[in-house]
């Protein structure tokens, strides 16, 4: 990038800013108006230390209860009807099933040993869960809750990512550092990426068209093809005044319109910003120490990010891409999933 | 030749109008003087932005590790130093225009002044409010070249800041007229503010929180807590951020009256220290 175009496009940015800073205040007006309309959702963050989720009010971003969970929470989604929360509690080898109205646990899932991160496919039926310390991908009916079968990647698998048609699904493994490509009908791999070191997750664009996997040592995104199976481009990462080994990529959200993707580098403590057409990085966001995953609420107005060492969720204002809170919730907070409702 | 006598009327008091004349008078008169210091303008200007460009980026690492009211998040060095920035901008301004008022002093211009019937200390207070009044812009102007380094405070923060940058200016230029007043002469004053300047910023919350000064030195932290400046720059913080600091705001507040009182004491020939030291101006 030339400088001009460094300074035009800052100057751009700038006047975005100015012209969203004054919708902001002319929705306010609107806003009050009419009252507190604000649909409220619900985040569920998995307290890896403390054993816990935290609930917490996306209105008023507080913490609203704190559910006690098995050991080592980690990977967390809501299933697709919105009625339970899942979360797999590695040390316990399972994935447990969280009612949204009670905040019980009500069943378990048949996960395999140490499940850590998981992912469903369109239709909720079928869930791929990431056996890290088995080097397999279990695969699970989620309605009658039995393993249907399982596929053998590369060591420690951990990301797991579904494309939108839901026919490939995309394992990392963490120590191969590989990019495993599955056909869901087969259940066999039809092609192995060669990454960055220790992949730790996978995101497909809204429309097929890439899969985003992150590098944690690597300090990378590599954006992969998944027709061609080829990296077709590597975002890298440069904060002024941090060392490169402080730059570790590792969870990725990117906008339903492609535009634009979200990189967490952990201990750099920071969220990139990324022009999801050029691939190129636009900002980096302060947020708590050793950020790890994130999730958007479903207006896509926020993103919540966890921060693991901080213990606690920093809240991104997507439209102008600001941290505007951070809030406390239990000990090494690791996953989250936000309610559609 | 005849000679007419005219006797003068006695002074009894002035209308709130002849008060407001005497104050638009010393006010612009501060003004004009500050426009055509085009370099005082610059010299203001460079000051801070030095530190927020060049030391700032420095520190980045320095933060970022936990959060401190009036924020809601992790900030970033540049953006925690900025009410510290603002208020060294008011704290050279104050101790300049003492200094003016030394040079004023040696050059005659203060003995003009201070034979107006108005009272003195009206029209100290008047000259304590033009040189805040000049430090504003310059605060604005640093405010609005900060935002392009993405320092944004929320919108509202610029208005609710201007009261406390009022007190603050009111009280750091009072205290720089009290030195002014015990200064003998302008080489004198100009080390005396080097005594006064560095200290008061380094040993405050204007570069680090003191949560920080804490874990390195509690008594340096009690030094701190108790610098008057260290409550300007909280106070001029949180109103940034459309909060109040009622302790900072006490303490600025309580500063300003004493440092006045003091200042229009020390100033008074008749009592103050001009006349026990039998200064020009003074009654001894």
């Amino acid at each position: 990038m030339t400088p001009t175009t460094s300074i035009r496009g800052f100057l751009r940015r700038r006047r975005f800013h100015f012209t969203r800073t004054r919708h902001c205040l002319l929705g306010l007006g609107v806003f009050a108006l009419i009252g507190t309309q604000a649909s409220a959702f619900t985040a569920y963050v998995s307290n890896e230390k403390s054993n816990t989720v935290s609930v917490i009010d996306t209105d008023k971003f507080t913490v609203v209860n704190t559910i006690k969970v098995g050991q080592r929470p980690r990977g967390i989604e809501l299933t697709k009807d919105g009625k339970s929360v899942l979360v797999a509690v590695g040390d316990d080898d399972t994935i447990q099933v969280i009612d949204v109205r009670t905040h019980e646990i009500v069943a378990t899932l048949p996960s395999g040993p140490d499940p850590e991160l998981f992912t469903q496919d369109q239709t909720g039926k079928i869930l791929y869960v990431a056996n890290e310390n088995d080097n397999t991908v279990t695969i699970i009916d989620l309605h009658r809750r039995v393993p249907l079968g399982e596929v053998q990647v590369g060591v420690e698998p951990e990301g797991m990512g579904l494309s939108p048609d839901g026919k490939i699904l995309v394992a990392t493994s963490e120590t191969t550092n590989m990019a495993h490509f599955i056909d869901t009908e087969t259940r066999r791999i039809v092609a192995n990426v060669l990454v960055d070191a220790r992949p730790r997750f996978a995101e497909f664009k809204r429309d097929g068209s890439e899969v985003w996997v992150s590098s944690e040592i690597g300090g990378t995104v590599s954006v992969i093809d998944p027709v061609k199976h080829e990296v077709k481009k590597k975002i890298t990462f440069d904060i002024p005044g941090l060392r490169k080994e402080a730059i570790q990529a590792v969870g990725i959200s990117i906008t339903k319109d492609g535009k634009t993707g979200f990189v967490a580098l952990g201990p750099a403590n920071r969220i990139a910003v990324i022009n999801a057409a050029t691939h190129e990085v636009q900002k980096y966001l302060l947020v708590g120490q050793r950020v790890w995953h994130m999730a958007f609420t479903p207006d896509e107005k926020y993103l919540l990010t966890t921060n693991g060492v901080s213990n606690d969720v920093s809240i991104i204002d997507v439209a102008n891409l600001k941290v505007t809170k951070t809030i406390q919730v239990g000990e090494l907070p690791w996953g989250i999933a936000i309610s559609q409702q | 030749m005849t000679v007419e006598l005219v006797t003068l009327p006695r002074v009894t008091g002035f209308a709130p109008v002849q008060y407001a004349i005497c104050l638009k008078g010393i006010v612009w008169r501060e003004g004009l003087r500050f426009l055509h210091q085009r370099e005082r303008f610059v010299a203001a200007l460079v000051r801070p932005l030095v530190w927020l460009f060049i030391f700032a980026a420095g520190f980045r690492q320095v933060l970022g590790v936990s959060i401190i009211p009036p924020y809601d998040t992790y900030v970033l060095y540049e953006v925690y130093i900025t009410p510290g920035l603002m208020l060294l901008i008011q704290l050279f301004n104050g101790m300049q225009s003492s200094l003016s008022m030394v040079y004023d002093r040696e050059m005659g211009n203060m003995r003009t002044l201070l034979v107006s019937p108005m009272p003195r200390g009206f029209l100290l207070s008047s000259k304590l409010v033009a040189g805040m009044a000049v430090s504003l812009p310059q605060v604005y102007t640093f405010l609005a070249i900060a935002w392009f380094w993405e320092i944004e405070p929320p919108p509202l923060g610029y208005i609710a800041v201007l009261p406390a940058l009022v007190l603050s200016g009111l009280m750091l230029g009072a205290l720089g007229m009290l030195m002014s007043s015990v200064s003998k002469q302008l080489e004198n004053f100009a080390g005396a503010m080097n005594f006064v300047i560095f200290p008061m910023f380094f040993a405050s919350s204007a570069l680090y929180p003191l949560w920080r000064v804490r874990e390195g030195s509690l008594f340096l932290y009690y030094v701190c807590q108790l610098n008057p400046f260290t409550h300007a720059v909280e106070l001029a913080r949180f109103a940034l951020y459309c909060q109040i600091n009622w302790i900072s705001l006490a303490v600025v507040s309580g500063c300003t009256a004493l440092f006045m009182i003091g200042a229009i004491l020390a100033y008074d020939p008749s009592r103050g220290f001009l006349a026990r030291r039998g200064e020009p101006g003074g009654g001894a």
